[in-house]
């Protein structure tokens, strides 16, 4: 008789997460992360393999960090508010190019526009396991002295980055 | 007045479902005859009922009635007549209705196809029917009725999404829905077989047929879908592990499953169990299906409209008919005796092994899709899961399955000898072994995705010239073109089906392998070369479409000094959703296609350009469609309709061939 009970079993979980998953805004986590310093990297650049970034080099200044890839259909979503963004040069976004390949990455921001300062490669993922990437996309904010201060799970919109993430920003530039 | 019929229409289907799925189940457990011949009269006009409802709708977008919301929030006074009509399921309440039309569709079919059904049976399967379409009917009358007023009438629409105008957007939602609805058939049998307590060859056999047509509609209905994001997105993918895609992969995986499945069942009288599990298996998925599209839980890049409010009632609608079917598996299932015993090595072994693979990569596609929403569940985090887990577990399960899909069929019932097995096969695995490691060399380069795709695909197609070599030899009286009309169509079926995945599997190896990509700037004038064809860029004009605006670029494309074709894609906007659209040029061949797609004006009269040349891609879609053509002939085959006029004297007297034979 057990045996034969497994999948209604099964099914009683995956309704109870559906059920769950029903009352939730999908876009909204906090992240343990949150205050402590980013993780070190040190990468090759995308447009450079010869050249690397470092979170060394970005000592000093607020910036965003964010994850994506050129797969995944979030980043194709928040991508035209990276771009406004970086139209108005508020803050340096500076990409990570995640478990992607080159190429494929390379030829996806000629296609729809490259907001970013500068680009690194992690195509292993290693970097995005110190930082505790669940997917792309991902975006952090890092303050002056590396420290993470904000993180955003899932696509940016205008109302988290007028909301949320601006007025952060401006007050980490005040520091 | 007449979306007010259309609404009513819908009311007394609603009460027609409720006699249709209680007196008749009543009546078959009571053995009362005059209950159970209600089932068909009440499935009939169920039927005629909601056709008429449909018919009004499709009435209100023709005349452009914007009083009626839905009419007004999916078409506008200049969308033509055909894209008004398919705007029908444009969108949530009108696929709801699509969706409860086709059930009863189905249903309509299982009342002229059922004669032979004893008379219990059949009323237990309307009655199922009638059950989930009582579930459908209650969704729409209570939270999406397409048939709502608006009140002041809105002057114009706000247009049909420009993504859905597009002949393939047309007929991909009926084909899609036919397959996922048609699993009901299969479902309801498997249910009135649970609740009758006859789960036995017979069932299976019935089943099969419904099975097969409702998997081919299926097939048909998700080559449409993805032949229509390779055109219509303009990125020249064909398949993204989207949860909606996934969510119409998923009961395609179990209905294959099922049918082979069912096979078994058939001949051998096993797997009784599991063949019930997986019945109810394809057809819950085609509902979860439904509530991951429709209840917003999972964000796609396919933009649907959604409503927690209906995702609730899904939901508890998904909770009442799968649990329900689970705990009646659960009660009924354990006096379910097994069948025959079998060998390690033998044909149920390997179908069981393929259908446990098949499982296997139905459980891992589950979990890519529903992991984000575990994890955020559990307060974990918003993710998405990406192709590169779906590529990382699905190449690996899927090899053994294609593998054993070659053997399988030559392998005898119960007991099979490997030496033999291997012997019979030696030359068909040679064969695929030389071509695999030789084929990529003369095609240019060696990669071992490259290798492994063609062996695949070679050692499904040997095997099967095999298996029809020594079918054909064993009949030794005819010569061998009558040999090969004498073989059952069902064993064609078979055999053109798994034809169908090696035609499939040559496309993909093919495109990831060879396909070339080009992001240019190109100026007027300018020239570009991929894969040996020249692309003149001839500058953009401005057009005009019905409802919307276009830059229309030109193309002129040669190969060695010799003109090819012109080309014209698009990019248009549509006004009324201030939507842009990119509409790419393809020139579609049998060995390649040329897919060319204009980006943005740059400064100084240059366009941003991407240029693809595909090889072998329309064999993806191809190798779909030849599937589909082996589940028809399959479906077809003389043994069914034999037994669709005289079951019960003819059982014992078909022919059962020895050795190998049809599954």
């Amino acid at each position: 008789m057990k045996r034969f009970l497994l999948p209604l079993a099964i099914f009683v979980v995956v309704v109870g997460f559906l059920g769950i998953g029903l009352t939730l805004n999908p876009r909204e986590v906090p992240s343990p992360l949150v205050g402590k310093p980013a993780p070190e990297f040190a990468l090759p650049q995308l447009h450079d393999p010869q050249q690397m970034l470092s979170l060394q080099d970005l000592r000093g200044k607020v910036w965003l960090l964010n994850f994506w890839a050129s797969w995944c259909g979030g980043c194709k979503e928040e991508h035209p508010v990276l771009m406004q963004l970086a139209k108005n040069g508020e803050v340096p976004i500076y990409g990570m190019d995640y478990k992607d390949r080159r190429d494929e990455g390379v030829a996806w921001l000629r296609r729809w526009g490259n907001p970013y300062s500068v680009i690194a490669v992690d195509e292993s993922g290693r970097v995005g396991i110190n930082y505790g990437v669940y997917g792309v996309p991902e975006t952090y904010v890092i303050d002056k002295a590396g420290v993470i201060r904000y993180k955003q799970i899932g696509p940016l919109d205008e109302s988290i980055l007028d909301k949320k993430i601006m007025p952060l920003v401006r007050e980490l530039q005040q520091q | 007045m007449i979306p007010e019929i259309g609404h009513f229409a819908l009311i007394l289907a609603l009460c027609v479902a409720v006699v249709q799925g209680s007196l008749p189940i009543y009546g078959a457990a009571v053995g009362n005859a005059a209950l159970m011949s209600v089932a068909k009269p009440a499935a009939r006009g169920q039927f005629i009922l909601v056709l008429l409802a449909f018919c009004c709708l499709g009435y209100a977008f023709a005349v452009k009635d914007f009083s009626v919301l839905y009419v007004a929030a999916t078409s506008n006074s200049h969308l033509p007549l055909h894209y008004r009509l398919a705007a029908i399921w444009g969108a949530h309440e009108g696929s709801l209705l699509l969706w409860t039309f086709i059930l009863t569709v189905w249903m309509v079919a299982v009342t002229f196809f059922s004669e032979h059904l004893p008379e219990a049976m059949r009323a237990r399967i309307l009655g199922v029917m009638g059950l989930v379409s009582l579930g459908f009917l209650l969704f729409m009358l209570t939270v999406s009725n397409p048939f709502e007023r608006l009140i002041p009438a809105a002057a114009d629409g706000r247009d049909l999404n420009p993504l859905l105008q597009d002949p393939g957007m047309v007929m991909h939602p009926p084909m899609l829905y036919m397959g996922y609805v048609g699993f009901s058939v299969a479902f309801a049998f498997a249910i009135a077989a649970l609740l009758g307590g006859n789960l036995d060859a017979a069932w299976a056999r019935w089943s099969r047929p419904w099975t097969t047509a409702a998997w081919c509609f299926l097939t048909v209905g998700i080559a449409l879908g993805s032949g229509w994001a390779y055109y219509e997105l303009g990125w020249g993918g064909w398949w993204f592990w989207d949860p909606v895609e996934n969510a119409s992969f998923m009961p395609w995986l179990a209905g294959t499953a099922l049918m082979h499945s069912l096979a078994v069942t058939d001949k051998r009288g096993g797997f009784k169990v599991w063949t019930v599990l997986l019945a109810i298996l394809a057809f819950s998925l085609s509902l979860v299906g439904t509530f991951l599209v429709r209840s917003g839980v999972l964000t796609s890049v396919h933009a649907f409209a959604t409503d927690p409010k209906r995702g609730l009632f899904i939901l508890v609608f998904l909770a009442i008919v799968i649990g329900g079917s689970l705990v009646l598996y659960a009660w009924r299932a354990p006096r379910v005796g097994l069948g025959g015993g079998f060998d390690m090595v033998s044909r149920e072994a390997m179908l069981l092994g393929n259908n446990v693979l098949l499982v296997a990569a139905l459980g891992s596609v589950f979990l890519g899709t529903l992991y984000p929403l575990f994890l955020d569940a559990m307060g974990l985090g918003k993710i998405s899961v990406g192709p590169p887990y779906f590529d990382t577990v699905f190449v690996p399960l899927m090899t053994p399955a294609i593998f054993l899909m070659g053997i399988g069929p030559l392998a005898q019932w119960k007991k099979a000898s490997l030496p033999d097995l291997a012997r019979r096969l030696r030359w068909a695995f040679g064969a695929s072994v030389v071509t695999a490691l030789l084929l990529p060399f003369v095609l240019g380069k060696w990669t071992p995705l490259l290798s492994l795709g063609l062996l695949l695909a070679s050692w499904v197609v040997t095997t099967a010239a095999v298996n029809v070599w020594e079918r054909v030899s064993r009949l030794v009286d005819t010569s061998v073109m009558s040999a090969l009309v004498t073989l059952p169509r069902a064993y064609w079926g078979m055999v053109v089906a798994h034809c169908g995945i090696a035609v499939f599997i040559v496309g993909v190896t093919m495109v990831k392998g060879f396909e070339v990509e080009q992001d240019l700037r190109m100026n007027v004038g300018e020239t570009s070369t991929i894969g040996g064809y020249t692309f003149r860029f001839d500058g953009v004009q401005n057009i005009k479409g019905p409802n919307y605006t276009a830059a229309r670029g030109m193309f002129h494309v040669s190969q060695g000094g010799h003109d090819v074709t012109d080309m014209f894609p698009e990019k248009r906007h549509y006004p009324v959703q201030n939507q842009a659209m990119t509409e790419a040029a393809i020139d579609t061949g049998l060995l390649r296609d040329l897919y060319v797609s204009l980006g943005e004006p740059l400064p100084g009269g240059a366009w941003s350009v991407r240029l693809y040349h595909k090889p072998f891609i329309d064999w993806i879609w191809g190798g779909c469609l030849i599937m589909a053509l082996g589940g028809v002939l399959a479906m077809t085959d003389r043994r069914y309709r034999l037994a669709g006029r005289r079951e019960e004297s003819l059982v014992s007297d078909l022919p059962r061939p020895v050795g190998p034979e049809v599954s």
